[in-house]
């Protein structure tokens, strides 16, 4: 069974958020780092680039297969998290903790179509 | 089978010679033809490995010994068409050993008559109207495809048509290569039948649609029978059809993709016309088109590196062979090993599309994995390493991503019954120890130099320089 996080907010295609003001924190669930199996690769976005959501915003590599981000929210990368880019099984370790970027939103409204802990949890 | 992986510098002894030749023979001290300026002149020794004959023979043959190929036995790897190679092609292709691609074109006439030859079969095969020989790989070809594709459009006016449609079974190759090509990939689903669904299809077609890529039959080994309502409906759109030719193999001599309604296509010469490849050999992906494109593919030409010749002339070899009259031979007789080998494995192992298939199928798995408290179930993963103990070469597996567990077996038309019955009996007896005792199964293979490389490790720490 996967674990969700309470207080998280969940896209349909498996990243997760976590609303910090204005700034949106994204990773991956732990269902898409078990899909995915051990991710060896993380492409990340740089700081500064726009985001749109439901665009891609970079892809994890697994032994398995590649898969695509898609950002939940629109705006511009402000961090990304080098530790992952250096240590990938990191997600695999705790999808998390180990965020991928954070985005200063321009709309916080889209984070209305989101899903909740629970409603994510029944889509699973 | 003895492990063996040293390089032959490790072998190298000073002044250990397998030759003695006079000096004024190969140079030497002799003054070369035409005077080399000093600068370009090398400083230091050549630095060859100075080996014996009998240490260069056992070198290059303990390494041989570390291959499994198509004549080693029986590789049954899915989409990838192990044919055997038939060692006349290899004889016959010697013809070109001494020419170069720098020839001046008239010097090399026999090499554009064989062009213009292979030209005229593969469009009488595949139904297109002429084709190109510069691509040297399948993927290769599909790039081709594509810019031809996006330049038919853009030599219109047409310069909206920004999207490629794959199916989700496709092979990989088709949404990169039409990524490379600057192109947003669109995928449309497969029904439960595992053929594109014609209803998901039709909203995704619009002014916007450069063309779909298709490989027919599929990735499942299914024939799309819906093709030319599929190809009225993009054509209708103004898109265009592309055909992966990787699984033309069941198709030689029966159907036609130009009579499918495909514009532009691929052939794997070393697939489906029995070329080597893998380590064997270099490939050879030519590309046709319908008759609107040919403009498009510019003035034939064979000297200046275009396209792997002596592949070519394999390939041309094996067709003259065949001949028309025995050449759909080949898929059916491929289409009946699989459907013999399917048939009779799928009591055993999870069937999940069970209708007649062309020259491969899917498994998803084995039906009974055997797991049990305390002791997970063996996986697709286990039953092919399980298989290289018997001395068989594995499926294709994890692949198309369909099924958790696929498991993708295309036996060929050059496997004798004999050989597919034995693969039959042995995939029987994997499945029956999976059921047993799994772990059988999670320990192999036994007897191999390698048994299971640390796939992640090497993807995220990989080690890219000998010792």
């Amino acid at each position: 069974m996967s674990k969700i996080v309470e207080g998280l907010l969940y896209s349909e295609s498996h990243e997760w958020v976590k609303v910090d003001g204005d700034v949106a924190i994204i990773g991956v669930s732990d269902f898409a780092q078990e899909e995915m199996g051990d991710i060896t690769y993380v492409d990340m976005p740089e700081e500064g680039d726009e985001v749109a959501a439901g665009e891609e915003f970079g892809a994890l590599e697994s032994v398995k297969a590649s898969s695509e981000l898609y950002s939940p929210v629109s705006g511009k990368v402000v961090a990304v998290n080098s530790a992952v880019e250096d240590s990938p099984e990191l997600i695999n370790e705790d999808p998390y903790t180990n965020w991928i970027i954070k985005v200063k939103m321009s709309d916080s409204s889209e984070l209305n179509s989101l899903l909740t802990a629970a409603a994510y949890g029944q889509k699973l | 089978m003895r492990y063996y992986d040293k390089l032959i510098f490790e072998l190298s002894k000073p002044g250990r010679k397998g030759w003695s030749l006079k000096d004024s023979f190969c140079g030497g001290a002799a003054a070369p033809a035409a005077p080399v300026p000093s600068g370009l002149c090398r400083q230091t020794p050549l630095g060859l490995p100075e080996v014996s004959e009998v240490d260069v023979v056992r070198h290059y043959t303990n390494l041989s010994q570390m291959n499994f190929g198509v004549d080693t036995g029986f590789y049954p790897l899915g989409s990838c068409t192990m044919k055997y190679n038939p060692k006349i092609n290899e004889e016959i292709s010697t013809l070109f050993d001494d020419i170069h691609p720098l020839q001046p074109e008239s010097t090399v006439g026999g090499v554009k008559e064989v062009y213009e030859k292979m030209d005229s079969c593969l469009a009488a095969i595949t139904g297109m109207k002429h084709f190109t020989f510069l691509p040297c790989a399948g993927a290769h070809g599909e790039l081709t495809g594509l810019m031809l594709m996006k330049e038919y459009h853009i030599s219109r006016g047409d310069t909206a048509r920004t999207k490629v449609i794959v199916p989700d079974s496709a092979h990989g190759t088709n949404p990169a290569s039409a990524a490379v090509c600057g192109f947003e990939i669109i995928v449309v689903k497969s029904g439960a039948n595992g053929l594109v669904d014609v209803e998901s299809l039709k909203p995704l077609l619009g002014p916007d649609i450069a063309g779909i890529m298709m490989t027919n039959p599929n990735t499942l080994g299914l024939f799309e029978r819906e093709i030319r309502e599929i190809a009225a409906l993009v054509h209708g759109c103004g898109g265009l059809l592309y055909y992966d030719g990787a699984n033309m193999n069941p198709l030689l001599g029966m159907v036609r993709p130009g009579d499918m309604g495909f514009d532009i296509m691929h052939l794997n010469l070393h697939k489906t016309f029995s070329t080597p490849h893998g380590g064997g050999g270099p490939g050879s992906g030519p590309v046709g088109v319908a008759e609107a494109l040919v403009p498009l593919l510019g003035k034939p030409h064979v000297s200046g590196f275009h396209g792997n010749a002596a592949v070519i002339l394999k390939a041309y070899a094996y067709i003259l062979t065949l001949g028309r009259e025995h050449i759909s031979m080949a898929g059916k007789l491929a289409t009946l090993n699989a459907n013999y080998i399917k048939e009779s494995l799928k009591d055993v192992y999870k069937l999940p599309i069970p209708t007649v298939c062309k020259h491969e199928f899917v498994f998803d798995g084995l039906l009974n994995d055997g797991a049990r408290e305390g002791v997970a179930g063996a996986t697709t993963l286990d039953v092919a390493k399980r298989l290289l103990d018997f001395g068989f070469h594995a499926p294709t597996i994890y692949f198309p991503l369909l099924f958790h567990q696929a498991l993708m077996i295309e036996p060929t038309e050059t496997e004798s019954k004999e050989i597919l019955d034995e693969f039959i009996e042995v995939m029987r007896k994997i499945a029956a120890e999976a059921a047993e005792d799994p772990d059988i199964l999670h320990q192999a293979p036994h007897d191999t130099p390698i048994g299971r490389p640390d796939e992640t490790a090497a993807a995220r720490n990989p080690i890219l320089q000998y010792r």
